[in-house]
């Protein structure tokens, strides 16, 4: 009996204090919900109830590049951006093998822009792309693979150890935030519609190596194989951006490694004309990333290849895929209207996030 | 392997549930290979001096050993054959051979220490010499990596030497006992500089789990991570900013820095210790305590009795106490006394003996001149207070206040401020520095600048600042409170379990939110680490 009374105490006390340090965890934990909201962008990926047919994976040149609503309404095309800021072609490994635990998409998209890092960067980048995803083998090798010499494991494990300092900034988004994140993304697609037309670029400087590295070669071999394993075509692709600079060699590299592997490559920076993009209006930072207008001229393009080069077929028929691409649509043109009505109000977009106060989701 | 890091926090959690899992008899050896192991991470190489140390002092305390043994057996063989004379003629020839021995080992080990930590800074005072003298001639400087600890082990196991010399207690025949002494990890780096003879019983017997013991040792430990984390830790970009900008930051931001740094200094050393004594605890091994409320001392004297209580123990037993009874000592105070007059003769040794004492004092803290004249000073003002001791009782005859409630207060404001005075040698790490600040304190004192936005400044913001408030705040009532109602961890083990874990949780939860470390942190290792 006594036995039984300790052992129930120290369960008791366990779950007691594993709750009091997860939640916690939670509230120190940034919430991105204003300003830099890419944070947030792993974790709404959990948050679909469909599956997709295609898959971009990347960084900022696809989760601010490619619109699936608008793909969805042009072709019916069914996909999601699992793209985070300066997303490592490791991470980008770990995250194609975090989305084939929950699907197997027919095509995935993989932008290839960060080719060009052959080492961990940046924590901040780190956490922002891995913090979000569930926990499973492919996010342990994730971070390993990511860790720069001053981070830790634990960090990654227990996040208040990380963002414990926070207690000094929370703020009331701290609180209302703590068990759901806001709706901020469109299957992966943040979403701006405000403009500031580019400028001239420098051009590139000279490189003393122009090959990219052993490691990044590695991880996308590795991505390769594991999409030919699970009978996955992989789409290689260049954004339409004019910064960063991407060189005549890197691209040669793309073009001579798609052909070794039988996969299709396409540089639509070279196609931009075609395309439709004008720099002047199709841009929200002067040529660093698409805003709304020139995402949905991409998007078409995207689309045909995706529809007859890839043979994805066309869900608008599925009345249940309908129904739930309807809602998403209606938030989807609700955002573009509630950010072009701050712009015209206010001369700038207020936030990036939440419709409105308390919009969970 | 810092005390802040998650390995150490590992290692220490994998040997306690190992400790007390292990069939007993493996105890202690199980923690000699975690000592093993912590040591490995500071530098494999390094084992290799932890482990000279260990061998020559247990085979030279063996041999100091076996000569006492056989000159007993030899006296109790002659007992009705030997003479007075005989039995003193073996007594000093035994002696002998014992002081070679140990005066080997001594040579050995201080001579590793004096290479490894002190060569380069005698490389340079020579070098400065040779600059003085005209000469364009450079010794080279010596690329030796300071063992972890180095001065801490080779004090614990000399005393050992000493006292196995002195036939305090009987020579360690295991030698893996003694390099457990020696290396006994949660002490290895900081101290306390624990005797054989106070230490050894409780690492080598064996412990049974109790889990109120194991919850009080890891309230202890826990206490330590605050003082560290919360409040040493987080000080320390103020004072490294006053400390590393001294023209920016002079006049009363000298002050300022001198009272950071008594706080930091403080927290990052008892907080250590406390590490250290509460994971003894946990493994049901006793540890000497190394401090008792060091800044509520009423004297320079009594202040040396509660910092680094087990250093100030070792100088005075094997140093102090030797040297003056020491043969040329003696002579000196006999010429002393016959020259200078009894009082002042008699004296003259003692203050030779402190200076000494305080000059070796200084010098194992760190290989600078700084040190030295941390050590010189303090030395000096212990002589000066005692030599105006007449003084002083003129003083209390005249005016009784002494024991007096606000007397007793000025007298720890007093000591406290000297304290922290002379600590800027340790501060600033220069001595011109030093006094240069010193004399700005006096001559640009200007409170106002201090209060004119530039406190946040420095690296903390006003919710540092309300934290470290806060922290002191707790630092101290627990002070109080252990002094008007006894040892706050005993009380609470008398109470039900519930709270006891509930504050224990409650405290871990405030390092964890409150605590400066991680990424962002600039955290530092102990500052005693270095010695």
């Amino acid at each position: 009996m006594k036995r039984f009374r300790v052992l129930s105490f120290l369960v008791a006390a366990a779950v007691l204090m594993a709750g009091t340090l997860w939640l916690v965890q939670r509230l120190v934990e940034p919430k991105y919900d204003t300003g830099i909201v890419e944070g947030n962008l792993t974790a709404a990926y959990y948050q679909e109830t469909t599956g997709h047919d295609v898959v971009f994976i990347g960084d900022c040149e696809v989760y601010e590049t490619f619109s699936p609503i608008a793909l969805w309404r042009e072709y019916g095309i069914a996909s999601y951006v699992r793209g985070t800021a300066q997303q490592l072609m490791w991470q980008s490994y770990a995250m194609l093998e975090d989305t084939l635990r929950h699907e197997t998409p027919m095509v995935v998209v993989l932008g290839v822009i960060a080719m060009k890092y052959d080492q961990p960067q940046k924590e901040a980048y780190n956490r922002m792309t891995l913090d979000g995803m569930r926990w499973s083998k492919a996010k342990l090798d994730g971070i390993r693979a990511s860790m720069l010499p001053e981070e830790n494991l634990l960090d990654y494990m227990f996040p208040l150890l990380r963002y414990h300092s926070r207690w000094s900034s929370l703020t009331a988004a701290d609180v209302r935030y703590l068990f759901s994140r806001p709706r901020q993304f469109h299957n992966g697609y943040y979403m701006r519609v405000d403009v500031k037309a580019a400028t001239d670029f420098p051009p590139g400087k000279k490189l003393a190596d122009y090959r990219f590295g052993s490691n990044a070669y590695a991880y996308l071999d590795r991505i390769a194989a594991l999409c030919e394993e699970k009978g996955i075509t992989l789409v290689l692709n260049r954004a339409p951006l004019l910064y960063p600079y991407w060189y005549p060699e890197w691209d040669a590299q793309m073009v001579q490694y798609a052909k070794d592997h039988g996969l299709q490559y396409y540089n639509f920076l070279a196609e931009r004309d075609a395309i439709g993009l004008d720099f002047s209006t199709d841009t929200y930072d002067g040529g660093l990333h698409l805003n709304l207008a020139g995402v949905e001229k991409l998007s078409l393009r995207m689309g045909s290849i995706l529809r007859d080069a890839c043979g994805v077929p066309d869900r608008r028929s599925d009345p249940a895929l309908a129904a739930v691409y309807a809602e998403k649509g209606a938030f989807y043109d609700a955002m573009a209207r509630k950010q072009r009505d701050e712009i015209a109000r206010y001369g700038h977009v207020l936030g990036y996030g939440p419709l409105q106060q308390g919009d969970a989701g | 392997m810092l005390f802040t890091s998650y390995s150490f926090v590992l290692l220490v959690a994998a040997t306690t549930l190992l400790y007390y899992v292990l069939p007993r008899k493996a105890q202690w050896p199980l923690l000699l290979v975690a000592s093993g192991v912590f040591y490995w991470f500071a530098g494999p190489s390094f084992l290799i001096h932890l482990t000279v140390t260990s061998v020559t002092t247990w085979f030279a305390a063996l041999r100091i050993g076996g000569i006492g043994g056989r000159l007993a057996t030899a006296l109790a063989a002659g007992k009705e054959s030997l003479d007075k004379e005989g039995r003193k003629a073996l007594k000093a020839k035994a002696k002998s051979a014992q002081r070679v021995w140990m005066l080997a080992a001594l040579l050995l080990n201080f001579g590793i220490l004096a290479v490894v930590k002190y060569a380069n800074f005698a490389i340079v005072n020579v070098n400065a010499a040779l600059a003085a003298f005209g000469s364009a001639e450079k010794l080279s400087f010596l690329t030796i990596a300071l063992p972890m600890g180095i001065s801490f082990y080779t004090f614990k196991t000399m005393a050992y030497l000493i006292d196995v010399y002195r036939g305090k207690f009987p020579a360690e025949r295991n030698v893996f006992r003694l390099a457990l002494f020696a290396s006994f990890f949660p002490q290895l780096v900081q101290g306390p500089i624990s005797r054989f003879d106070d230490l050894s019983k409780s690492l080598f017997e064996e412990h049974r789990f109790d889990r109120r013991v194991v919850l009080s040792g890891l309230q202890r430990v826990l206490w330590g991570f605050f003082k560290k984390l919360v409040v040493a830790d987080r000080i320390l970009p103020a004072v490294a900013a006053i400390v590393k900008n001294p023209d920016q930051y002079d006049g009363a931001f000298v002050l300022v820095g001198m009272l950071f740094y008594a706080v930091q200094l403080y927290a990052d050393f008892t907080g250590g210790i406390d590490i250290t004594i509460g994971i003894s605890e946990m493994l049901g091994i006793r540890v000497a305590e190394n401090f008792n409320a060091p800044f509520l001392a009423r004297s320079i004297t009594d202040y040396w009795r509660r910092w680094h209580i087990t250093m100030g123990t070792w100088f005075r037993d094997y140093i102090f106490y030797p040297m003056s009874v020491s043969g040329p000592m003696l002579k000196l105070s006999r010429w002393g006394r016959e020259k200078l007059g009894e009082g002042f003769g008699r004296r003259l040794t003692v203050y030779l003996t402190t200076l000494v004492t305080w000059f070796a004092t200084g010098i194992w803290h760190g290989s600078s001149w700084n040190f030295v004249a941390w050590g010189l000073a303090n030395g000096l003002a212990i002589i000066v207070s005692q030599e105006c001791e007449p003084l002083y009782a003129r003083f209390h005859r005249r005016f009784p206040w002494k024991g007096k409630p606000a007397y007793a207060a000025f007298e720890v404001v007093r000591t406290f401020l000297l304290m922290s005075c002379l600590r800027m040698f340790d501060t600033y790490r220069d001595v011109p520095l030093t006094f240069r600040m010193f004399g700005s304190m006096f001559a640009r004192f200007d409170l106002a600048r201090v209060f004119d936005g530039s406190l946040l400044k420095l690296g903390l913001s006003v919710a540092d600042y309300g934290v470290l408030a806060a922290a002191l705040v707790l630092l101290v009532a627990s002070r109080v409170a252990k002094d008007r109602a006894g040892d706050f961890r005993s009380r609470l083990a008398e109470r039900p379990a519930a709270l006891r874990t509930a504050l224990t949780f409650v405290l871990l939860l405030l390092i964890l939110v409150f605590g400066a470390y991680g990424i962002g942190y600039d955290a530092k290792q102990f500052i005693y680490n270095q010695f």
